[in-house]
């Protein structure tokens, strides 16, 4: 037995989610003295896996995470770089995969509350919403309830707080049935000087809650859900569902940014996961002080609320600022202009602890220190596995030579994975705050104008992408392409990468072949964002979502956002005009293996992908780009899911125009046609403007023009010739499911 | 005093959301039913239940859409 | 000309309509709270979700203190437009016919489309073709228009019902594609789409600055 087992407490901070060992740290970190329950159920939650990141902290410090554009980095509530004029941008993704699990419209609807918040919180409005999206297959009924009500949840928060959903992705695949993941990515524009950090700084400074009153909602939430699996009995776990109200959200965030505004406050946090605890133990480490919270002065929702109850609650709509005493009677009548209930909570201190009162009482004394970094930290134990980790896919086609290759391009059209998203995304506003310059659907990236210096028409352009499959399949290479991905689908809008942010969505890290999964798309995400020239400004890691049936695919999330300088000329993906030439550009060496159609035709996940030529990318990006800049294309489209004919169809789809496009020489036409791979471009435009993107190692190749109301291609001995009408239906398939 | 204010579509009214049920239930196995309504309740604590009319005409219902319906804890029936 | 656009706590697209507004006028901003309307000429009640929507769309913000001026105002002649959110109010503070119910779909909807403008004049369309289409996006969950038959068949007889969806484009289900309309007096008019979302090419459309700017000239004239 040893020293630790003997402890009084130990029982119950396993309970809670500790081990013996973490257990005997706490005590050892109290100088020797066993915590009460205040005290316990505040560390067992700072030291959670959502909290402290105990699993991957150690190799997220191997992403690069400076650069020159970098203006707020990792560890604050969200990273932002500089898009010129003074203006920064913020931006992050984070998680809601188990909340939503268990109910799937308020999990949506306060993910993307959550994540709104870490965006004002720096001071910066929210001005663009996008979301990552996995579930099972889409004829099972569980999926087509969490799909039906997380997107209405999403729509439900966004647009009714008046912030734009400019785009997002959804993938619909066996291995996420048990654990589907909701992603939310929030982007936020402010002048950089008044970006606002949240450390906590000046004895005697008043700590001021602020927005919804404080009830059991979410205790024991997000934290220790997040932290273990689902298994069995989920349904016990719904009243720790937190409800989000957006209209409150609405008038804390035009709260917020006026205190800011006004530079009325000293820092600002928001209250997400363990809510005051997290809130405030962080904005004292980060200040090197120390807070006393009183939670006799914390306004209640529900009576006979226990102290512990009001420290970890995680009601929605709340948030914590530090304000000078002779300001506080200002940010009073600020957050009274907003209706917004405020109350001064405690004060900064000194003591380098986190004490909580309850008036007089003295409830809980503990090292700031002790909470937040007292945590240890565990290396990773990877192995890559023996044997494959995933079945195959569930066969829904035959995808043989001998199929008419015109079937197969209409049954991937009506792939859920690839069929059109405009059944989703008109459940949701993209175009209030009058910023949208490309819609979901209209380009490859969302596009959104800056304020015009002078002339110029300044914008950002943002992605959001990530392959779980094709990082099942090989977890470094499988990554590098979802970062390249995005940075392809920036330059045909013509825009330059300047930051990245990543969800790390994987299974149970203690697994050895979990671990390695992480280890390698970590590798692959760093290696990648250094070729690109970004930073990874911030982001979240969701770990342990598995299911019964075991891990789901590894999915790293990828957020990437950039400049370009008018977005008058922003890219385009439809065709545009008759006569037009059309052209493959860049090294697309496409494969079957791992590919849509390789799921469809129930084909096993190959153990490695083909290595990508990142240089050769790299350059048909950047041409690619300049020539969006330049205004010489008439459109860009980038080769994803489904292959170059399922992109042409795109085309074709999205410009209401057919195209006559050959492949003479092609003796592998299934590959050509369907394959996938890094690097490959669909370009429309004149001659000479297509010509003109060859050189310095990029493969232009004018295969067809723009045409009529038919899509014609012919590879090698295959033929494709269909309607557009054909197209069309096929490509509206997810159109059912909301009728 | 207790009261509760129950508000529903008028009757010629189209109510998607009580179609919507109507649509789910059989689905369910729960046959035999029809005419399914979704409204809404009110429960308030009210000094002067005799000002509740005037609060659902004004506020609390939309008489041109909506039918509403006033009960008072431990008034009869 | 001077526009005026309200905010209610739960406002979206308060400041989108601000900026259109002074596309072709002079624009300030009115608080909910305030019972001031600066000595605007004309009042713009935006779109978004006033009071959260809570209860029924529209019909809390109704009660607001500025609403008493506006309806005053109104009453008194002054031109007011009510968009998406705005239209729900109006018809709830009385100032329009009818009532907006939930779309059929029971879902949120975001479309641009087309609507056609109807001969009848009214000051918000008279710098517009008759049988014109524009294109406009709608953006709500209850747009559904709806009036009792005897009043429908009174404000067709009238020519109050100014803006329809264009045939197969109705969205929400409203009765005869109702898309927006004008009181009896012609002086106020609400409509679902959101003209202020279509004033620049950049951002999709300009062809709601046609419904802007008609107002403007009628409120200066």
């Amino acid at each position: 037995m040893s020293a630790v087992d003997s402890l009084a407490g130990v029982e119950q901070a396993v309970a809670l989610g500790l081990t013996q060992d973490e257990y005997g740290l706490v005590v050892a970190s109290l100088g020797g003295r066993e915590p009460n329950d205040v005290e316990l159920a505040m560390f067992s939650l700072l030291w959670s896996e959502h909290c402290s990141y105990k699993h991957s902290k150690i190799l997220l410090r191997t992403l690069p995470s400076s650069g020159e554009r970098l203006v707020l980095g990792p560890g604050e509530n969200a990273g932002a770089v500089d898009v010129g004029g003074g203006l920064a941008v913020a931006f992050k993704v984070e998680s809601h995969n188990h909340p939503s699990a268990v109910e799937p419209f308020q999990g949506a609807a306060t993910g993307v509350g959550g994540i709104l918040r870490d965006i004002f919180a720096v001071g910066a409005r929210p001005i663009a919403v996008l979301d990552s999206l996995r579930f099972g297959e889409i004829d099972s009924e569980r999926t087509r309830y969490l799909l039906e009500h997380a997107v209405a949840g999403i729509g439900h928060y966004g647009n009714s707080i008046g912030v734009p959903t400019v785009g997002g992705e959804v993938y619909f695949e066996g291995p996420y049935e048990q654990n589907c993941l909701i992603n939310a990515m929030c982007v936020g524009l402010v002048e950089t000087e008044r970006l606002i950090r949240s450390a906590a700084s000046g004895p005697g400074n008043l700590l001021v809650l602020f927005g919804a009153s404080t009830g059991r909602d979410g205790i024991g939430g997000a934290s220790v859900l997040a932290s273990a699996e689902l298994g069995e009995g989920d349904e016990a776990k719904r009243p720790s569902v937190q409800i989000g109200d957006p209209f409150a959200e609405k008038k804390l965030m035009e709260c917020s940014l006026e205190l800011l505004e006004r530079a009325l406050l000293v820092a600002l946090q928001d209250l997400g996961a363990a809510g005051l605890t997290s809130a405030a133990a962080e904005m004292a480490s980060k200040g090197s002080v120390g807070v006393d919270i009183d939670v006799a002065r914390v306004p209640l929702r529900e009576e006979g609320m226990e102290p512990f109850e009001i420290m970890v609650s995680e009601s929605q709509e709340r948030m914590l600022c530090v304000v000078e005493p002779d300001r506080l009677e200002a940010v009073l009548a600020v957050c009274e202009h907003w209706e917004t209930a405020a109350s001064v909570i405690g004060e900064v201190t000194a003591s380098g602890l986190v004490r909580v009162l309850d008036g007089e009482r003295v409830l809980g004394e503990m090292p700031v220190e002790a909470l937040v970094d007292a945590c240890p930290l565990y290396d990773l134990q990877p192995r890559a596995p023996q044997e494959p980790l995933y079945s195959a896919p569930r066969r829904v086609l035959d995808s043989s030579d001998d199929v008419d290759p015109g079937e197969t391009l209409l049954a991937l059209l009506r792939s859920p994975n690839i069929a059109d998203r405009l059944p989703l995304f008109e459940q949701y506003d993209p175009v209030v705050q009058s910023r949208t310059v490309r819609r979901p659907g209209q380009a490859d990236a969302a596009v959104l104008a800056l304020p015009a210096r002078g002339e110029a028409r300044p914008g950002i352009a943002i992605a959001i992408d990530g392959n779980g499959r094709r990082v099942a399949a090989d977890p470094y290479r499988g990554t590098v392409e979802a970062v390249l991905e995005c940075a392809s689908n920036l330059a045909c809008v013509g825009a330059e990468p300047l930051g990245l942010t990543n969800c790390l969505n994987f299974g149970n890290p203690e697994k050895p072949h979990v671990a390695w999964q992480l280890c390698e798309s970590v590798r692959g995400l760093a290696d990648a964002c250094r070729a690109i020239g970004v930073a990874v400004v911030g982001g979240n890691v969701s770990l342990y979502n598995e299911g019964a049936d075991g891990p789901i695919y590894p999915t790293p999330v990828i957020g990437l956002v950039g400049e370009l300088p008018d977005v008058a000329l922003a890219g385009r993906i439809g065709f545009r005009a008759e006569g037009d030439r059309i052209a493959l550009v860049g090294p697309f060496a496409p494969e079957i293996a791992g590919s849509e159609l390789a799921r469809l035709g129930g084909r096993e996940l190959p153990s490695s992908l083909a290595d990508v030529d990142i240089a050769r990318v790299l350059a048909a990006q950047r041409a690619v780009r300049d020539a969006v800049r330049s205004g010489s294309l008439a459109s860009a489209h980038d080769i994803a899911e489904g292959g170059l004919a399922t992109a042409l169809a795109e085309c074709c789809l999205a410009g209401g125009l057919g195209a006559e496009v050959a492949f003479d020489d092609t003796v592998k036409p299934l590959r050509a046609l369907f394959g996938e791979g890094s690097g490959g471009f669909v370009v429309s435009g004149g001659e000479g403007a297509l010509r003109a993107l060859g050189g310095a190692g990029v493969a232009v190749r004018i295969v067809g023009l723009v045409s009529g109301t038919r899509l014609t291609i012919v590879a090698g001995e295959a033929r494709i010739e269909l309607a557009l009408e054909r197209l069309r239906e096929a490509h509206g398939a997810l159109r059912a499911l909301f009728d | 005093m207790k009261a509760r204010v129950l508000v529903r579509p008028k009757a010629g009214i189209l109510d998607p959301q009580g179609a919507a049920v109507e649509r789910a239930l059989p689905a369910l196995g729960f046959e035999g039913v029809s005419d399914v309504r979704v409204g809404r309740l009110i429960e308030l604590e009210v000094s002067d239940p005799a000002r509740l009319q005037e609060m659902c005409e004004r506020l609390l219902a939309n008489p041109l859409i909506e039918d509403y319906e006033v009960l008072l804890e431990g008034a009869a029936g | 000309m001077k526009f005026g656009v309200i905010s209610f706590p739960g406002s979206c697209d308060d400041t989108d309509a601000l900026s259109a507004c002074g596309r072709v006028g002079e624009a300030v901003a009115l608080w909910h709270a305030d019972h001031d309307l600066a000595g605007v000429d004309a009042v713009v009640v935006p779109g978004g979700f006033s009071y959260g929507d809570y209860l029924r769309a529209g019909a809390i913000a109704r009660f607001a203190p500025i609403m008493t001026e506006v309806i005053e105002f109104a009453h008194a002649g002054g031109y007011v437009m009510g968009i998406c959110n705005g239209f729900q109010v109006c018809c709830e503070a009385g100032l329009l016919p009818g009532a907006l119910l939930s779309n059929l779909s029971r879902r949120f909807v975001f479309r641009q489309v087309r609507l056609r403008v109807l001969g009848e004049p009214s000051p918000f369309t008279a710098a517009i073709e008759p049988g014109a289409e524009l294109s406009i996006p709608v953006k709500h969950t209850t747009g559904r228009y709806f009036a009792p038959p005897e009043m429908l068949a009174r404000l067709h007889a009238a020519g109050q019902v100014v803006l329809r969806y264009a045939p197969g484009e109705n969205p929400n289900g409203s009765l005869d594609d109702i898309a927006g309309v004008v009181n009896e007096a012609r002086n106020v008019f609400g409509l679902m789409p959101h003209p202020e979302h279509a004033v620049d090419q950049l951002t999709g459309s300009t062809d709601g600055l046609s419904l802007f700017a008609s107002l403007a000239a009628a409120a200066a004239a």
